[in-house]
């Protein structure tokens, strides 16, 4: 047993062992579990894919005479105009009212970490404390007061492949699919993804600190549709979307590199967010699950088209071999989650704890080990 | 030997005519078409890949204005903006010839030799860095 508190002692004398969660595996086949346990402290994940359940908190500061923000445009994309005078949130999936889907709140968000300078426009009844009733003028991220990125829901812990049954294309949140099963899609990074190497979220709690954006930031609370209670491997991976994580940081010191908007084709617009967790390999058990590999990953396909309900699960190995086998066929997968830059975030992780500038944080609270996902009813309105 | 890629839209009268027959008879040119889109009986459009000498390639493409046939000529391959790419695989969804895939160092390969200009995957990269020069 090791703990949270002599991982950091190590970390601050520089002599921490941290390896990433691929790196981990060929460590665990040479050596035996105890050695390796022996030797290891932290191991680093990362991810990097389209979250749509993600956005910036920004305050403007206050022009004079001063403005009670209402309606608010930012490079013609809409910000949510219902918090304080100068407060908004600015979610990645709103689309720009000039340019459509080819453009949206995922775009402002990487301009605005890029520095670029963003057009602001908003409108307001006017009061007498706020007698301005129209701005405009231009914004970037060093000229406003916060701007911190919070996402309700990032970093799923596993989701299903997906593919389509119809004879037409259909245009998805898991890209392009191809009529009559014609291509396979899957979206994770596998035995690198945060939340499948600690499939209990025993080490992940409230107050994670975490890579974001290139930056660093914390888990702030559980996910939105978080889901623990789901069909589960042997190993304990899930089977299907489960946990899922809240998380927080500055976009001040965040890089583009990490945080890309995106288009899906006739879907809509969205963000490629970049995301890591350090894991304590606090004892022999979570050094099994932090050396999980994309072979002992399954994942469920799911038909798109939501016609047919398909009883099929693959592993991560077979997706990323680029075919698999459906109905008799041969079919090609293609990934929508980029590896290599999943990889450079694990490793940029590991390059943080050991230089010293990223200690590890006691989670302060549980995230719910139980919890259901409510489907929407349409009720009456009475 | 050369060779044009062209995208050629054809309207009502001339989706009856033997088009590929007269070139390949006429001119000496080989064709390749690399996908075709006509609705019955009616307009359409097709991209095609043609070789032969230089003299006879410009005397087929005089040959499609003859004909009331529009034609756009291509690069040989779509324009993919690497700098900008974050190795996603999206686009390796949609190509139909294998010309974009995923490499064992889990970065995108493009084989311009591949490509046949479908451009399906201009729309299918979320990332837009993937276009075609006329
Ligand atoms: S245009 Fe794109 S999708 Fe079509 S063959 Fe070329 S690379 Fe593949
Ligand atoms: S879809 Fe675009 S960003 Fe993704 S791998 Fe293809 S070219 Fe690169």
């Amino acid at each position: 047993m090791r703990t949270i508190a002599e991982i950091n002692e190590k970390i601050k004398k520089g002599k921490a062992v941290v390896v990433t969660a691929e790196e981990v595996i060929d460590i665990v086949q040479e050596k035996s579990y105890k050695k390796a346990y022996e030797t290891i402290d932290v191991v680093t994940t990362g991810t990097f894919g389209p979250m749509c359940s993600s956005g910036v908190f920004i305050n403007f500061g206050h022009s004079n005479p001063p403005i009670r923000m209402q309606s608010i445009l930012l490079n013609d994309v809409c910000a949510y105009g219902g918090l304080a005078a100068v407060d908004t949130y600015i979610g990645a999936t709103e689309v720009s009212q000039k340019r459509g889907m080819e453009y949206g709140g995922g775009h402002v968000i990487e301009d605005l970490i890029a520095g670029k300078d963003i057009k602001l426009h908003a409108l307001s009844s006017g009061t007498d404390c706020y007698p301005r009733k129209e701005i405009l003028t231009t914004i970037n991220k060093d000229n406003i007061n916060q701007a911190y990125m919070f996402n309700p829901r990032n970093a799923y812990q596993n989701y299903p492949a997906a593919t389509n049954s119809t004879n037409k294309t259909i245009y998805t949140y898991m890209g392009t699919l191809l009529p009559n099963y014609g291509n396979i899609t899957y979206s994770t990074s596998g035995e690198l993804s945060p939340l499948l190497n600690d499939p209990y979220l025993r080490t992940i709690g409230v107050g994670t600190r975490i890579f974001l954006g290139g930056g660093v930031g914390y888990v702030a609370w559980q996910g939105t549709q978080h889901k623990v209670d789901v069909e589960r491997s042997a190993n304990g991976i899930p089977l299907v979307h489960a946990a899922t994580l809240a998380v927080i940081g500055d976009i001040k010191g965040m890089s583009t590199e990490y945080v890309r908007g995106a288009v899906f084709d006739k879907y809509g617009v969205t963000l490629f967010v970049g995301v890591g967790v350090p894991i304590p390999v606090l004892d022999e058990e979570m050094l099994k699950y932090v050396s999980v590999k994309n072979s002992e990953i399954y994942t469920k396909l799911v038909d798109k088209s939501g016609n047919v309900n398909i009883d099929k699960k693959y592993n991560y190995a077979e997706l990323r071999s680029g075919t698999v086998k459906f109905n008799g066929k041969a079919v090609h997968t293609a990934p929508l989650s980029s590896l290599d830059v999943a990889r450079k975030i694990a490793c940029t992780l590991k390059e943080w704890i050991n230089r010293g500038t990223f200690e590890l944080t006691e989670k302060v609270a549980d995230l719910p080990c139980e919890s259901v996902v409510h489907p929407l009813e349409i009720r009456e309105i009475k | 030997m050369s060779k044009l890629k062209l995208k050629l839209s054809f309207d009502k009268d001339c989706v009856t005519k033997p088009v590929i027959y007269e070139l390949v008879k006429k001119y000496d040119v080989m064709t390749n078409i690399l996908s075709a889109n006509i609705e019955y009986g009616n307009r359409g459009n097709m991209i095609l890949e043609i070789k032969g000498k230089e003299e006879n390639l410009s005397l087929t493409l005089e040959y499609f204005k003859s004909l009331n046939i529009k034609y756009e000529i291509y690069a040989e391959a779509i324009l993919w903006d690497e700098s900008k790419c974050i190795n996603c695989g999206s686009c390796t969804a949609v190509c139909p010839t294998q010309a974009l895939t995923m490499g064992k160092d889990d970065l995108l390969h493009f084989d311009k030799d591949k490509c046949v200009v479908c451009q399906l995957c201009i729309n299918a990269c979320p990332i837009r860095i993937i276009s075609v020069e006329l």
